[in-house]
């Protein structure tokens, strides 16, 4: 009895805070209690619901596992004549391209979808003259501003950005500035804007706004492409390193196996040989005519003649009155399975034959009288040319050498003494890839009797960003 | 100037009075004028701009090129910038409305999915092509992939012979999936077997036949390798037993035989296009010859 009271005692006593606490949270209890029967109910339908997805899974698993075995069967039991069995087909599909994929993705939103490519031309030279290049003469052929020597010491070459696309269906513009430097007046100048069109049928191109004229070979050429660090003497006395202007073109490519090319430019002018635009806006013009063809795999080959009539009243180089230039170029190129950039030797080769009627007018600035400038006839004939021969050893290497001539008859020529100026060039190119390449190049140029210039050149020439394809 | 005018008519009219009917078709490479001859035989005349030995990635935008393009009716290049330096100056020199978009510009790359699209475009990787790797010829079913898709393009430029190149290509379906099978079977043995390569060019003729490329002589596209990876490559051509090294037809040999050289595994020179080699009269003998040369040299 004793015990038995002790025993409910101790429970009651254990049991108290317990019975007062159920007592207490009874609602809270039973809200979780129904919260739980309610997860519960929960877990079991999502178990259910997964127990049935499974099965839905590995039914068609199996069915995917017999078509499989099937489609082997009958790959296999096909005979080989057969047509594409179902694997070639599935395998051709899978490596095509699908329908839409000719259009770009995303190009609606884009802005920069359209962006014009740009390629930016960074290029940079170390040169040491014997002598002073601001002193430079030159028997016959009055030096033209931004050609000769070029400066002494470290300096920035022609740094170009151009921009180019297609307009529309008919229409392709580019458009390029550089960075000139002319004695420490450092000047951005547009060098190239011009539009030509796209679908002139049967072989002809119209191209307007301000280019570099076709004549010769080099002269349409970007000087980064040269295989020298300068122009060709030619080239700097004859069209101040490359003639361009504002103008129209017309070309025309011939139907014909061995390329043809036609054409003919007018110009506005401005530039040298010509100046001041003064004859009712058409200042110059030209003919000219390519052609080109392969030897076997490995000799190619581009000729041509051209002809440029311009007139000036006050030319750079101090001549004034009509101008008549006569350009031949031929180039030749070989290299073993025609791998140009691999091997080879290209020669390259321009005469240029020049006649002129008119005065020269010295320059205002040079030592003499502003109010009495010296005026002398200037009536005759001149010549120049270059050879040069470019041996590529491999992708990286190549050397080259060029030899420059220019003539002038002492006869009713300016400064012509009788001496007729020369100049031997060397150079080793190193490219480390398509985008770059360094040049070291060695000249010895006689430009008047007695006097010999030696100069040594380091030049570096890098392209940025899109990459246009280079002409022959 | 009119006598001038005269002249140049009179030019034209003589050089356009050639054979109205045929297509003309400049192949800017050899493998797919083989592709254009399987597709249209006779019904066209083909005008292959380059050689099998020649990289097609620098050739020059050389006269003889413009000419061909001049006269084109379609053009059939393999796309994806590999003649990002010569294509586009041939067909702005050309000045043939013809072959400088639509149906006349037919780029093969345009007609298949490519492998090794790059994630990155920066030039410090080398001369890379941002729309993916360009040497799919050889993978023999991008080549029926494209095969179709030319043919629609000659029926749609030349509907009088439209049943000629649907019956031809029918046919060569039929040849090209029978070839197919045998190649497959014959090169069963090279699965899984490991390959250096002089340029990063075997991608699809790997993915397709199953080879590992464990290294590259010209890892950076036209660049050249350093010592140190030269270095390197030796001890990976040993460590991973590579079986053969890797080179197209118009690749200089010399790089490939120095690792040969320093680490005895042969350098074995495939044809990569119709013309590589003796045997590689067409694509069939293409994909014959490279089969039996890597055979060759894996036992």
């Amino acid at each position: 009895m004793k015990k038995s009271l002790l025993a409910l005692t101790v429970s009651l006593v254990l049991a108290m805070p317990a019975f007062a606490a159920e007592k207490a949270s009874d609602p809270t209890l039973q809200a979780l209690d129904a919260r739980i029967r309610a997860l519960e109910t929960e877990a079991q339908k999502l178990r259910e619901q997964a127990a049935q997805a499974l099965a839905e899974a590995s039914a068609a698993r199996a069915e995917l596992d017999k078509m499989k075995t099937d489609q082997a069967a009958q790959a296999v039991a096909a005979p080989a004549a057969a047509p594409a069995p179902s694997s070639a087909e599935s395998a051709v599909a899978a490596v095509s391209a699908p329908a839409e994929s000719s259009s770009p993705s995303g190009g609606g939103a884009n802005g920069n979808a359209f962006n014009p490519a740009i390629a930016v031309i960074l290029n940079g030279q170390y040169a040491h003259h014997s002598q002073d290049p601001d002193r430079y003469v030159r028997a016959g052929f009055p030096v033209v501003p931004d050609t000769g020597p070029g400066p002494q010491g470290l300096s920035l070459g022609e740094s170009e950005i151009s921009f180019a696309a297609n307009i529309d269906d008919k229409f392709y513009g580019q458009f390029t500035v550089s960075y000139h430097d002319d004695n420490g007046d450092a000047s951005a100048e547009i060098e190239e804007a011009y539009i030509d069109t796209l679908t002139l049928p049967d072989g002809f191109n119209l191209r307007a706004g301000r280019f570099f004229s076709n004549i010769g070979y080099l002269n349409s050429h970007h000087t980064h492409t040269d295989n020298f660090v300068d122009r060709p003497l030619a080239y700097q006395a004859f069209l101040g390193n490359q003639y361009g202007d504002d103008g129209a073109q017309l070309r025309w490519v011939a139907p014909t196996d061995t390329y043809l090319e036609l054409g003919g430019e007018a110009f506005r002018g401005e530039n040298y040989p010509s100046s001041d635009a003064k004859n009712s806006g058409v200042g110059a013009w030209s003919l000219f005519a390519h052609a080109g063809g392969d030897v076997g795999d490995e000799n190619s080959w581009l000729a041509g003649v051209s002809m440029l009539k311009s007139k000036s009243t006050l030319a750079d180089d101090g001549f004034g009155g009509d101008d008549t230039l006569y350009l031949a170029d031929g180039t030749w190129k070989w290299a073993p399975n025609g791998n140009t950039k691999d091997g080879g030797l290209t020669l390259r080769s321009e005469l240029f034959f020049d006649r002129r009627d008119g005065t020269y007018t010295q320059p205002n600035e040079v030592f003499s009288d502003p109010t009495d400038p010296l005026t002398l006839p200037w009536t005759g004939d001149r010549r120049g040319a270059y050879l040069e021969a470019v041996y590529r050893l491999n992708r990286t290497w190549d050397i080259g050498y060029r030899f420059d001539k220019l003539w002038a008859p002492s006869s009713a020529l300016p400064f012509a003494t009788g001496y007729d100026p020369e100049r031997h060039s060397i150079e080793a190119t190193w490219r480390n890839s398509e985008f770059s390449f360094f040049r070291l190049q060695y000249s010895h140029d006689d430009p008047i009797q007695n006097i010999v210039d030696n100069a040594i050149f380091l030049q570096y020439d890098v392209a940025l960003g899109a990459h246009g394809a280079h002409k022959f | 100037m009119n006598r001038f005018a005269f002249l140049l008519v009179t030019i034209a009219v003589a050089f356009g009075a050639r054979d109205a009917s045929a297509l003309d078709v400049f192949a800017c490479e050899p493998e797919w004028g083989s592709l254009a001859h399987e597709l249209a035989g006779d019904a066209v005349s083909i005008d292959v701009g380059t050689t099998a030995l020649q990289d097609v990635h620098v050739i020059e935008a050389k006269p003889s090129l413009i000419a061909k393009v001049r006269k084109a009716d379609l053009v059939v290049c393999t796309g994806a910038d590999l003649e990002i330096g010569w294509l586009p100056q041939l067909i702005k020199q050309a000045g043939n409305p013809k072959v400088a978009s639509g149906p006349g510009y037919f780029l093969a790359s345009d007609q298949i999915t490519t492998l090794e699209k790059p994630s990155k475009l920066d030039r410090s990787e080398g001369d890379i092509h941002p729309q993916g790797n360009p040497h799919f010829q050889m993978d023999p079913y991008r080549v029926l992939a494209i095969a179709k898709a030319l043919d629609a393009r000659l029926a749609e430029l030349d509907p009088k012979n439209a049943a000629t190149y649907q019956q031809k290509l029918a046919d060569f379906t039929t040849r090209w999936t029978a070839a197919i099978k045998g190649w497959e079977a014959k090169a069963a043995p090279l699965k899984g077997r490991k390959v250096v390569v002089h340029h990063i060019s075997w991608i699809y003729l790997e993915t397709w036949l199953g080879l590992e490329q464990v290294g590259a002589l010209e890892p950076k596209p036209g660049v050249p390798p350093t010592s140190a990876h030269l270095a390197n490559l030796v001890d990976i051509t040993k460590s991973s037993h590579a079986f053969a090294i890797l080179r197209a037809a118009y690749q200089d040999s010399k790089p490939g035989d120095w690792l040969s050289e320093h680490t005895g595994v042969p350098a074995v020179t495939l044809p990569f296009t119709v013309g590589g080699d003796d045997q590689s009269k067409d694509l069939f003998g293409l994909y014959d010859s490279t089969i039996d040369k890597l055979l060759a040299v894996a036992k």
